[in-house]
């Protein structure tokens, strides 16, 4: 398919900048050529997926209209959304890559340009890339959440996508989402993972050390404590490539700790200062690369403390940035990327590395779109094999869309309110409260609902649902709890999710504001203001503290489907948004 | 090992003295110390706990105290915090959290010579600062890290 001139020189012209000797643009501009056409640059290429949650086929996914940035983080990538997004990397309006990187005629692209991602499609490309730069001179990593977000991934406990990993070759890896397993069977994935599985921080606890379960482990250091490896070293076409792994710094926060009751995480800058100096040290490498699942503020956060790290691959935040930000530090520049969610895209960053030292780069995140990459027939029929005794669960019709479902946003997205919607009916209550979880994939208009779509929105190892009175001023300190999560100036306090999903209830939210006060105007759907001292009944799921009792989520999600047919959203329940006006981070909004 | 005797040798591997299981009323402090300065731990608001401790002199703040404490805790109950003061001649440690009901949590007296160094957990009920007090050729230094305490539960 041939593409634009625009487009081309666009997806073609992430080159580096900024101190960085440049890649050459010039000899390949003025050429026509395919999307998945990157020129040779350099001698050293990372390939980078992050955050696939698990999504083995195609599927559609809209980037969000909101993804405000506050304090310092204004108007800086990755807070922009839409058009804003467009303009700032100079992206054609209307081309593919538009499609691929904003949510803009999402329902008309979707349908024009099809589904995106799907690891036989991503193993065709990643094939594709590895045979041009030769062999060996590859490395491809996966910045985690790989083994959670779908059905099979739930009813396998992960292994469907280790073993997937395993027929893509995936080198590196850290994690988030796989720590929402049991850690016996977290040790065991790792196990049979045949790549590296690293995390510089997370440590065992001071009482677990005492008489460690896993002490036998081989990832396991009693000296440091260290649960996992935290790097290793790969030679890549003779260049000595460290990779440091950074798990997700707030798991046993923001996830059960139940499941992982040994395991302490953190930022832990300080001991990935450390590290960086102590490999340096040691392993004498020319290029020191850390796989990160901190988000991507807090990436930039870490790149502008931290020195000695070349490039950090990012993920957690599912920002598909089409460049790297270049972050200056004491000691040089470090790259930061992140590289979107889903299956959707694959970073391609070539290294021109020398004389011991990173002299220029050249990045590309590809977008995946399965009608352009033909399927990888080993790994469609390790697909279609693995979810044969699953399929005729997955494929249940529930009811019909009639506008597109989605959920990606700082607030809530449509199909957000449908779970809400459900938990409010089926569990007949006054107000519903739903996780912003940043995985869930789309539904568009005129497609079929099928219990597929219901587990890729819900489908975790804590689904109970529950049905309980909460005054009006608990809702108010949970509202401002994950607020502040979102929003702190300071993104060592965030947690990289988006708020809570709302049912049944509005709010005015300045997120400007300090800790508790963000949050105002809370009322109920029919205008009655919600008061700080009364009771309501509330329903919910995912409760990170202990297990709750009621029904798994996708089961009420499920009825309440079946029950509705047709489902249009009635009413999206998104505050009021105070002192946004004008961010680049929001458009086509309802109330600002 | 018994769970007293564990978290006693822990206690005072990281502090070199008892004062971490005295801190955690782990033992009976008149057992332990003669002058158990339970006035200043009982203080409801932190500098009166700290003046009462060690004297109503001025502190300053120093950039040779280090805090090591998670940004956001994993639990609440249980929040490690190490401190390190590289200044000459530490005399003692002392590390409240001014938003607890009594903000003085632990104090150590360090002997001539030992490192400026103090490792222990405390309890925070709510978000707030966790502020470090070093006693050092006779005057006072300070410092402090903000340290969240969460609901938690919307990540991902």
């Amino acid at each position: 398919m041939s593409i634009s001139r625009r487009e081309f020189l666009h997806l073609m012209g992430m080159a580096g900048v900024a101190g960085l000797l440049p890649g050459s643009l010039r000899a390949t501009a003025g050429r026509p050529g395919d999307l998945y056409e990157v020129p040779r640059f350099g001698n050293v290429c990372l390939l980078h997926m992050t955050d696939c949650h698990a999504q083995l086929n195609p599927i559609y996914f809209r980037e969000p209209n909101v993804n405000l940035g506050v304090g310092a983080a204004l108007g800086r990538a990755p807070h922009l959304v839409g058009s804003a997004l467009l303009k700032h990397f100079d992206i054609a309006a209307g081309s593919h890559a538009a499609h691929a990187f904003s949510y803009l005629d999402y329902d008309n692209a979707a349908r024009t340009y099809g589904k995106v991602g799907g690891f036989a499609h991503l193993a065709t490309l990643i094939k594709r890339l590895r045979a041009e730069r030769g062999d060996g001179n590859t490395l491809l990593l996966d910045g985690g959440d790989t083994w959670q977000g779908s059905a099979t991934s739930y009813w396998t406990r992960g292994k469907d996508m280790v073993k997937a990993c395993n027929l893509l070759g995936v080198d590196v890896m850290t994690g988030h989402w796989e720590f929402t397993y049991q850690d016996s069977e977290i040790i065991e994935n790792i196990g049979e993972f045949k790549g590296a599985f690293l995390a510089q921080n997370v440590k065992v606890t001071e009482e677990a050390l005492f008489d460690y379960k896993f002490s036998d482990f081989g990832g396991f250091d009693e000296d440091t404590g260290l649960a996992f490896k935290p790097y290793t070293l790969r030679t890549v076409n003779g260049v000595r490539v460290a990779v440091i792994g950074q798990a997700f710094p707030y798991t046993p926060i923001a996830n059960p700790s139940r499941f992982i009751p040994d395991w302490t995480f953190g930022i832990q800058d300080e001991r990935m200062q450390s590290m960086v100096d102590k490999v340096r040290a040691d392993e004498k490498p020319d290029l020191v690369v850390v796989l990160s699942h901190n988000g991507m503020d807090v990436d930039l956060k870490m790149a502008a403390q931290v020195t000695g790290i070349d490039v950090i691959l990012g993920g957690h935040t599912h920002d598909g940035m089409p460049a790297p930000t270049v972050v200056e530090n004491a000691s040089g520049k470090t790259l930061v990327t992140n590289a979107g969610s889903n299956s959707k895209f694959l970073g391609v960053m070539d290294l021109d590395v020398r004389n011991g030292k990173l002299q220029g780069y050249q990045y590309r995140l590809l977008p995946i779109f399965s009608n352009l990459l033909p399927a990888d027939a080993g790994m469609q029929a390790y697909i279609d094999e693995m979810r044969a005794p699953y399929l005729a669960r997955l494929q249940e019709p529930l009811a019909v869309a009639e506008e597109t479902l989605y959920r990606r946003g700082n607030f809530n997205g449509t199909f957000d309110q449908v779970i809400c919607d459900a938990l409010l009916k089926v569990n007949d209550a006054q107000i519903s409260l739903s996780p912003g979880f940043r995985w869930g994939t789309t539904v568009i208009p005129g497609q079929t609902i099928t219990m597929e779509h219901v587990m890729d929105q819900t489908c975790i190892t804590y689904p109970e649902t529950y049905r309980r009175e909460m005054s009006g001023a608990d809702i108010k300190a949970i509202l401002e709890d994950v607020c502040d999560n979102l929003f702190n100036p300071d993104p060592y306090f965030q947690q990289g999710g988006d708020m809570v999903r709302l049912g049944g209830m509005d709010y005015v939210c300045d997120p400007n504001q300090s800790f508790g006060q963000r949050i105002s105007n809370m009322t109920l759907n029919d205008g009655t203001a919600i008061e700080a001292g009364k009771q309501y009944m509330v329903a919910g799921w995912a409760t990170v503290g202990s297990e709750s009792p009621g029904r798994p989520i996708w089961d009420v999600v499920a009825d309440y489907l079946r029950d509705r047919k047709q489902v249009k959203i009635d009413k999206l329940n998104t505050p009021k948004l105070v002192g946004m006006s004008g961010n680049p981070g929001l458009e086509a909004y309802p109330s600002v | 090992m018994n769970e007293l005797r564990r978290l006693i040798i822990k206690g005072s591997v990281a502090a070199g003295t008892l004062g971490v299981a005295v801190g955690a009323g782990l033992l009976v402090p008149t057992s332990v110390l003669a002058a158990w300065p339970d006035k200043a731990f009982g203080e409801k608001k932190m500098d009166d706990a700290i003046s009462t401790l060690l004297g109503s002199g001025g502190m300053t703040e120093s950039a040779e105290i280090n805090i090591k404490a998670p940004e956001i805790a994993e639990n609440g109950a249980v929040v490690p915090v190490t401190v390190t003061a590289t200044m000459a001649g530490v005399e003692s440690i002392t590390i409240a959290a001014p938003n607890n009901p009594s903000p003085l949590v632990a104090s150590f007296d360090l002997a001539d010579g030992a490192h400026g160094y103090a490792s222990t957990r405390i309890k925070m009920g709510k978000s707030g600062d966790v502020v470090a007090v070093v006693k050092a050729g006779g005057k006072l230094y300070t410092a402090k890290k903000e340290v969240k305490v969460t609901i938690g539960g919307c990540g991902g």
